[in-house]
């Protein structure tokens, strides 16, 4: 669980994107440090999404913003179109990052509220020197193409505008610069359920338009599943499991995914009667709340991360780090226990 | 009247109208639903919907005062909740009837310790001496799950992580053995793995003591296993309330239909398009005459922009079991058998 490892790795494709042992660290005080982000591999093919799944505090969100350099990790290499993101000036990296986008969480919060919709969208591209009349028409483009009426909200402001359509103008600035890659972390979570379906949508649909690749951070693996043609189930830090979207309620076998699989209402009927996490025996009686709390990152369990909590644990688990091993077709998990 | 079947909770045509300064905003109109003990009802809706000002009317905690027009009858084991005496009031919080909150960080007191929470109220409503108040506070704990519960009773709020905080609450909102319990998005704020533990734990409990729970939430998987009924709410009304299993297999409304559809479920391969619903919630400042899910309908017709739909009854199938179990839906234009196979063709 929680092991390290670069199996997963696609050597012979050319990725849009490459993050190589990357580390964040961030200190608290009294020499002590939080490890958010422990060794994290990534390669993301052009058009591909990938889907990172985990709980709070797995280190999920501080992965994407350390890919953005925002702020840069700790320790190792970020690489978008081969050029080494980690490392440049300033500068050079502002203009090498446009060709990558983020989207957060809370679209409100994200917008600045003293400015119009029009110049939000266009914020992009008055920063990198577009000018001319284009613009005008380049910001409607956009502004369409992510299901908004740029006559009724050119002039608007944030507060005018429903959490939804704050989440189409986010996601409309981050069309305006042509990116490669796009990072959304967690952007729908803040969403009602029925507004939840039309950005999903709105991401599928500008994602072929646009043709740009994706790395999606959620907690919900239903809405993980249902984007992304790859999905990372990261655990403090660590990677646990790398696997195709497609038919992961069955095939995940890491005891955390099946964790987090079984705790969607109407997973326990998916899991496979004698698993030993989530069949009978794990979900009649009620956990020890003990076994279930997140390991503090300040000081996270020897071996493998996940070993305070796992049905599976044996001595081996404290003492060797697991590593990402393949299972399958481009299915690795990193856990000495699961027979395969 | 046996003691399994008691009615414990009666609402009938509530309206909670707000005066703010931006107009009159009517967050819940005309809802009215029934209680029994050991019953399980599940309410759901996106925000603004209603759910949890109608939540905090039934409690009594949102009263008439001079913004705020409550209208309708609250009866709580017998006591009409809005017709009382605050100071009555009070003393139905406790023994009748108890809140959980979605936020357990603000539902407790950062500067009291674990044990004061649980014990103010025993001594208050019980009149239990300190001592037998901290032994019976620290079952409580145990009973929700708290490992070493003498050692968390000396504990503060933020030394526990947040699904143990909402155990906390939990135990608080079951120190007088409420016959009604009443939780407000009680996970919203839990991750994931927590949520499902604090849900099962509050279906155990419920099904324990023999107490009716309302379980408020806007997410539909949440509800789906664990309520015996279901109401739907939207724009401030029930637009469709049944058996829960009746709902989620053969929903009436189309709002209900519409949402029930928009959720992405682990079994649908990736990528499979979610029918999302077009448009956003009304505006309850002002909201759309007659129907207020009309202009977001597909089926919606001039009929549905003029004439507000009451509620009423849906099907025959499940008529004559139980009062309650009727399927009752506020629409001009169900979904049959007939509507449905008309979309598909």
């Amino acid at each position: 669980m929680a092991g390290s490892g670069t199996a997963h790795m696609r050597p012979d494709a050319s990725p849009v994107l490459t993050v190589d042992q990357m580390v964040v660290e961030f200190p608290v005080g009294r020499k002590q440090v939080v490890h958010a982000v422990s060794g994290l591999n990534i390669d993301l093919l052009p058009g591909e999404t990938l889907g990172i799944l985990g709980e709070s505090g797995c280190g999920k969100s501080s992965a994407g913003r350390a890919v953005m350099q925002e702020p840069p990790p700790t320790s190792g290499e970020v690489r978008l179109d081969r050029q080494a993101l980690t490392g440049l000036k300033p500068r050079e990296l502002r203009r090498a990052r446009s060709k990558m986008q983020m989207i957060m969480q809370d679209p409100v919060s994200s917008l600045n509220p003293r400015r119009k919709v029009r110049d939000l969208v266009a914020e992009g591209l008055a920063i990198w020197g577009f000018e001319g009349d284009d613009k005008d028409a380049a910001v409607r483009e956009t502004l369409v193409a992510v299901g908004l009426d740029p006559d009724v909200v050119w002039d608007r402001r944030a507060h005018e505008l429903s959490g939804g359509q704050c989440q189409r103008v986010c996601i409309a600035r981050a069309l305006m610069m042509n990116p490669e890659v796009l990072i959304c972390d967690e952007p729908v979570s803040a969403l009602d359920v029925s507004v939840q379906a039309q950005i999903l949508n709105l991401l599928e649909k500008t994602k072929e338009k646009f043709d740009f690749s994706m790395i999606f951070i959620a907690h919900d693996v239903s809405v993980v599943k249902n984007i992304s043609d790859r999905v990372m189930v990261l655990y403090l830090g660590k990677t646990c499991e790398v696997l195709p979207s497609t038919g992961m309620e069955t095939a995940a076998l890491h005891p955390y995914t099946r964790t987090l699989i079984a705790s969607i209402p109407g997973g326990e009927e998916i899991a496979t009667p004698g698993d030993p996490v989530t069949g009978p025996v794990a979900s009649d009686r009620p956990m020890s709340a003990a076994a279930t709390e997140l390991p503090s990152p300040l000081n996270p369990p020897s071996g493998c991360r996940f070993r305070t909590r796992c049905p599976l644990a044996t001595d081996r688990c404290s003492a060797e780090e697991p590593q990402l091993r393949p299972v399958g077709e481009g299915h690795f998990i990193a856990c000495h226990n699961v027979a395969v | 009247m046996n003691d399994t079947n008691e009615l414990v909770l009666e609402v009938a045509d509530l309206h909670t109208v707000f005066t703010t300064p931006r107009g009159v905003m009517r967050a819940v109109d005309g809802v009215s639903m029934s209680l029994r003990a050991g019953e399980t009802l599940g309410i759901v809706g996106e925000s603004g919907s209603g759910k949890s000002v109608l939540g905090r009317t039934v409690m009594g905690l949102i009263a008439d005062n001079a913004t705020t027009a409550v209208s309708g009858s609250v009866r709580i084991g017998g006591h009409d909740v809005h017709a009382m005496k605050p100071k009555d009031r009070r003393k139905l919080w406790g023994p009748e009837v108890a809140m959980v909150f979605q936020d357990p960080m603000t539902s407790l007191n950062p500067v009291k310790r674990v044990g004061a929470h649980i014990t103010e109220a025993l001594r208050l409503h019980l009149g239990l001496n300190r001592k037998d108040a901290h032994e019976r506070a620290i079952d409580l704990l145990r009973q929700v799950f708290i490992p070493e519960p003498a050692r968390r009773m000396k504990q503060y709020p933020h030394e526990l992580s947040g699904g143990m905080r909402q155990r906390v609450v939990i135990a608080m909102a079951l120190a007088c053995d409420p016959k009604l319990l009443i939780a407000d998005e009680p996970t919203t704020a839990l991750d994931v793995t927590v949520q499902k533990q604090i849900l099962d734990l509050l279906a155990s409990l419920a099904s324990q003591r023999n107490m009716a729970t309302i379980l408020i939430s806007h997410d539909l998987g949440a509800v789906e296993g664990r309520t015996d009924r279901v109401a739907v709410m939207y724009g401030g009304r029930t637009v469709e309330t049944s058996l829960t299993s009746r709902v989620f297999a053969r929903p009436a409304h189309p709002y209900a239909e519409a949402l029930l559809a928009s959720i992405p479920r682990i079994a649908d391969a990736p990528h499979t398009v979610l029918r999302a619903i077009e448009g956003a919630p009304p505006n309850m400042l002002a909201p759309p005459g007659g129907c207020s899910f009309a202009p977001r309908c597909r089926l919606a017709q001039d009929r549905c922009r003029e004439e507000q739909p009451q509620l009423r009854e849906m099907s025959d199938g499940v008529r004559g079991l139980h009062a309650e179990a009727s399927h009752l839906g506020a629409c001009h234009f169900p979904l049959t058998e007939v509507t449905e196979r008309q979309e598909v063709g």
